[in-house]
Formats: C-alpha cells, structure tokens, sequence
C-alpha cells in the first residue's frame, strides 16, 4: 500500500511538472520544474528501498547489525538536490522577473503570439 | 602524504578562494579584481601543466586523493588519470585567453564577472576530476549556476530571452540527471565509479533492465549538455547571445558532457562489464551522425557568424559521439585530437566574431538575409571608386586569423583540423569496415566542405564586400588570446607526433579500465597526525 500511495505521488507531481513545463507563460514552467524537482526528491528517497520505524545514523554500539538500519545515502542525496533545486529555483525566479521587466510579456519567447 | 600529492585538490580549491576572494571588493576597484582573476588563472594553468606532465611521466599514470580520507567506495575520491588532466589543461588555456580577452571590455559591463568566471572554473575542474557520480551531479550543479549568470552576463533583451530558455532546458535535464543516478544506485548500491565498474557485471539479469533504464536516462542528461540531435536544438542560440569571453569559454561546457560520456561508457559499459558490455555505443554512433547532419546544414544556413559558431559547436560534438560510438582504441584517440583542436579553434572564433563584428552596425545581419532573400541588385548601381586602397593593419590582422579559423574548421592542411580529421578517418578505415563507417567518413568530409563554404561566404561578406571599410577598433589585448589560441593549434600540429602519443596512451587506457578501477579501490587511507606519532 506504501509502495502503491509513494509511486503515484511522484507519477502525479512528475506528470503535471512536464505538463506545466510545455506551457508557454514562465510562471507555469518554475511550478512545473519545481514540482518536477519534487516528485525527483521523493524518487531518490524511495530508491535507498523503504523502512518503517528504522534509524538512519548508527548507534554507538559495538555491534552493530547494518539491515536495522536505513540506508542514509540517499537522504544525504535528498539534502543535497533539495538545496542545489532550491537555488537554482530562486535563480530562475530572477531570470522570470527580469524578462518580464524587459520584455513586457510573461510569455517564454518574450512576446505574446498573433 | 607529501605535498605534491595534495596538488591534485588544488584547480578545485583555488578557483574556489579566487571566487570568494573577489566578493569581498566593490565593483569599481577593476583593477584589483582583475588582477586577482588573472592571478588565478595563470597559477591554474601552471597547476595544471604540473599535473599533466606527472601524470605523463609516471607507470601507475591513475592517482586518486580520497577526500575526508575515506576508503574508496565509502568516501568521494577525486581522480587523475590522463584525460581528466588533458582536460584540465585544455579548461585553464581557454579560460587565459577568455579572461585577457574581457579584460579590454567585458569584465566592466556588469557585476560579479570574474566572481561568476573562477566558480565556472571551479565547478569544470571539479568535474574533470570527480571519481563519484553524485559528486559529478553537484560539480555540474557548480558550473551550470555560474554558466547561468555568465549567459545572462552584459544583460539585454536577447541574452534574458536565450538565458530563460538556457535555464529552463539545463534544469530539467538535471532532473534527468538525478533520476539516472538514483536508479542505477538503487540496483547496485553504489555511487563511486569505479566500484560501479566492478558491481556492473554481478548484476542479476532481472534487475538489469532498471540499470540500463538508469544509465540510459543518466546518458540523456549528457547529451542534452553535448547538444546531440535532437537535444542540441538551444545551443546555438545560448552561445550566439552569450557575451564573446563568455561564448568563448562555453566552448568547453558542451566539451563537458562529452568527457561524460566517453568516461562513463567505457568504465561502466567497457569491455569487461559481461551481458551490458557496449551499451548504449550504437545509439551514440548514429546520434553522433545525425547531430554531424544537422550541425552541417545549420552551418551552412547561418547568416550570422555567430549562429555558425554555434552551430559547428554541434559538429563538433557529433563528431565526437559518433568516434566514441565506434568504441576503437585509434578512433577514441583520434577523436581526443579532434576535441582539443577543435575546442580551441571554436573559442578563438567565438573571440574573434566579436571583433569583426565590432564595426558592423547591430542591424546589418538583419539587412544581410533581407538582401539574399529579395536579391542584392541595389549593389550593382555603386561603382567600384578605390581600387588600390591599401588594408589597414587591423584588418590584415583580423583576417589572418579568420583564414587560420576557417582552415581548423573545415579541417584544411596545414593546421591541426586537418591532423584530427585525418587521424579519425584513418583509424576509421583501418579498423573493422561496415556501411555506418562510410557514411560517418562521407559526413565528416562534408560537414568539413559545409564549414568552408559557411566560412568562404562569411569572410567575403565581412573582409571583402563592404564598400566603405569601417576598420574596427581593437585592442592589442583582444586580439592577442585570438593568436595565443590559434599559435596553439600550430603547435599541437608541429609536435603533432608527441601529442597522438599522449592521445594514444590516454585511447589505451581508457579502453582498459580495468587499470582505472584498480587503481582507485586500493587507495589506502593515509595514517592521521596521531597513528603516525605513535608508530
């Protein structure tokens, strides 16, 4: 059932991300590439498989069983492609703004079809 | 640990402390920042050349430095074996000539120019010599922000209009990039290089189609960066808007992706990777052609000199792809020939539109394709008054380095465009012959003819056929990198002997990585302070 509910949370997110992108004002392309970005994060968390109720930083034991654990490469990923999206997002916002500072248009040509 | 050792780290940490250094000064003490930026880059480019040659000279030529000092596949290590060092000097040459080149002008017309330069310069170096793919992924997150602001770079209605689009396509792609990477750890549990080299062929045949689904995403993240057909569609006109220094280092970025791919194929999907061995290299043969079709057409149909720069960057990388396609050890290493002579003949041309240009008014390439497309007999009328003017020295100058330009384009004896296309065609036809052999040799030629008779047309539109010869005014300091770069390609072609035995070795043992993957999983752990004191 987990499985089932986390696939088609990313399946949705990464689907109206692309719908989104394809439109053609730039408000609608940085919701689609940010819901993109999200439905990505939640895909490489579901790759390091997924664990109810386990730990992911080791205890400071001497024995200590690796399968008790959950595998915390990919959440240190996550972390990661959270700030570098976030970022890049925000820099994109500027780039949005001041095309339409010089352009007049939101549209992602910089001017409105005939 | 000597500290010799410890070089290695460096073309990624000082372009970092350079980058840094230079937020802390206001924008109007040019000099200074200046002179901290070139600093820098000549401290970079020596760097650089040591490494190299250490590489070259040693037996063991793979040295790894584990960050954090980690073991191998726990630890993010970084890298040198022969191409990731050849790259580094081709990254620190480009950015000399680049940076002098926007000292006359450039670096003035907006803020955090150098700043933006030496974390684009960081973020290259940094994945030339990254042995993890995540590391890889954030690396390329380093010079991609940069290379954003640096498009956008001089501001104006046409650079935020290609930036927007530049943007937007390189952050879906990094998407892709993510995916890629998270399937193919998610089947092997590793994200070091070297160990994936190693776990590749032990995957179990039911989880090997979600690999090839991950290396096959990963690959088109790449290829979006090395612009093969039909991802390469943006990249003309984001390099046709950058700004000349700009363009002129974004002559390796496209370089970048390529590095990728001919790392990546032949480490993971190489000879020894069992059922996955040669993955993916037939698509990247007739994707390199196709990309070599349509860079050559849009060659010839650009008007402007910028579009045509643009667009044989694509021939350039199609070239490439197809040459990695035919996994050969002879035509990898003619291919390697062909990037560095190209990539330096792609940025100095890139430098020297500007200076052409410089004396045409904005809209004469407008007027340009309205007069071929209504017929040009309006000129007819003007009768020739000056016969005997005699050329001013600068344009002498401009064009002699336009034929030098156009000769390492069409690959023309006597310069190393020529080497490079010879090499490639004979490892080519020396190897096995089949019918997608022929037709890449057929392109090749052609696209080489598409780019004479472009730059034929261009130069008599520019140097020849303006009645009134407005002479432009140049800077000795602009059209120096535009001869440093050219002198360049003379010399790869002087010592052309010495530099295909470096390709030859870097060919070898790129197709054997075996050496590679050896090398990197026996790095030690160096003993800390404490466990040396105590020993």
């Amino acid at each position: 059932m987990m499985e089932l509910t986390l696939a088609l949370g990313i399946g949705v997110l990464v689907g109206s991300g692309v719908w989104l992108l394809l439109r053609p004002r730039t408000y609608q392309v940085i919701i689609g590439l940010s819901l993109i970005a999200y439905g990505v994060n939640l895909f490489i968390f579901s790759m390091g498989r997924l664990r109810m109720n386990a730990a992911a930083v080791l205890s400071s034991g001497t024995n200590v069983n690796p399968a008790d654990y959950a595998d915390p490469v990919p959440q240190a990923l996550v972390l990661t492609a959270i700030v570098i999206g976030f970022a890049t997002t925000a820099l994109f916002l500027v780039v949005l703004l001041v095309s339409r500072g010089l352009t007049g248009s939101d549209h992602v040509d910089g001017r409105e079809p005939h | 640990m000597e500290w010799t050792s410890h070089l290695l780290i460096a073309p990624i940490v000082l372009p970092l402390v350079a980058g840094a250094l230079l937020l802390m000064f206001d924008e109007r003490r040019h000099t200074l920042k200046a002179a901290i930026s070139l600093a820098s880059v000549l401290t970079l480019l020596v760097i650089t050349v040591v490494l190299l040659r250490f590489v070259d000279s040693e037996t063991a030529m793979t040295s790894v430095y584990p960050l954090g000092n980690w073991p191998a596949p726990f630890g993010i290590v970084l890298v040198l074996d022969r191409l990731s060092a050849l790259m580094l000097v081709l990254t620190s040459v480009l950015a000399l000539a680049a940076l002098i080149f926007s000292l006359a002008r450039w670096h003035k017309s907006g803020p955090h120019f150098h700043t933006l330069f030496q974390l684009l310069l960081m973020g290259l170096n940094g994945a030339f010599l990254t042995g993890d793919l995540f590391n890889l992924f954030v690396f390329f997150e380093v010079l991609l922000a940069a290379s954003y602001g640096l498009v956008l770079y001089g501001s104006g209605q046409l650079r935020v209009k290609a930036g927007l689009h530049y943007i937007a396509i390189n952050l879906a792609a990094s998407s892709l990039f993510l995916i890629g990477v998270s399937l193919i750890y998610g089947v092997t549990g590793t994200l070091n290089m070297a160990d994936l080299a190693l776990r590749i062929p032990a995957v179990a045949a039911e989880d090997r189609m979600l690999l090839e689904a991950g290396a096959t995403v990963l690959g088109i993240a790449f290829l979006v960066k090395a612009g093969m057909w039909p991802l390469g569609f943006w990249l003309p006109t984001a390099y046709t808007a950058a700004a000349a220094p700009v363009a002129a280092i974004f002559a390796i970025l496209s370089k970048v992706g390529v590095y990728v791919i001919l790392r990546l194929s032949l480490l993971l999907f190489g000879v020894d990777a069992g059922a996955t061995a040669g993955f993916g290299s037939s698509w990247l043969l007739f994707g390199g052609m196709a990309t070599i079709a349509f860079g050559a057409i849009g060659v010839l149909a650009s008007q402007a000199m910028g579009r045509l720069a643009g667009f044989y960057v694509l021939v350039s990388s199609g070239t490439l792809l197809a040459a990695i396609g035919m996994a050969s050890v002879s035509v990898t290493s003619g291919a390697l020939y062909h990037m560095v002579s190209s990539t330096l003949a792609i940025s100095a041309f890139f430098l020297l539109i500007e200076l052409v240009e410089r004396a045409q008014d904005p809209a004469a390439n407008v007027l340009a394709v309205t007069m071929e497309a209504y017929g040009d007999d309006m000129d007819e009328e003007e009768a020739p008054e000056e016969v005997g003017l005699a050329i001013p020295g600068t344009l002498a100058v401009l064009g002699l380095c336009f034929v030098g330009c156009a000769l390492l384009l069409a690959g023309l004896p006597p310069l190393s465009g020529f080497i490079a296309k010879f090499a490639l065609l004979t490892a080519m036809i020396g190897g096995n012959e089949n019918a997608a052999m022929w037709v890449l040799a057929a392109l090749l030629l052609l696209s080489g003819l598409s780019a004479m008779i472009a730059m034929t047309r261009a130069g008599i539109r520019t140097f020849w056929a303006p009645i009134e010869g407005t002479v432009p005014r140049v800077r000795v300091s602009e059209i120096v990198p535009v001869g440093f770069l050219l002198v360049l390609c003379l010399v790869l072609t002087v010592q052309g002997g010495s530099v295909m035995r470096y390709m030859d070795a870097t060919a070898q043992s790129l197709h054997t990585p075996m050496n590679y993957v050896r090398a990197v999983m026996s790095t030690a752990q160096v003993p800390g302070p404490k466990a040396a004191e105590s020993q």
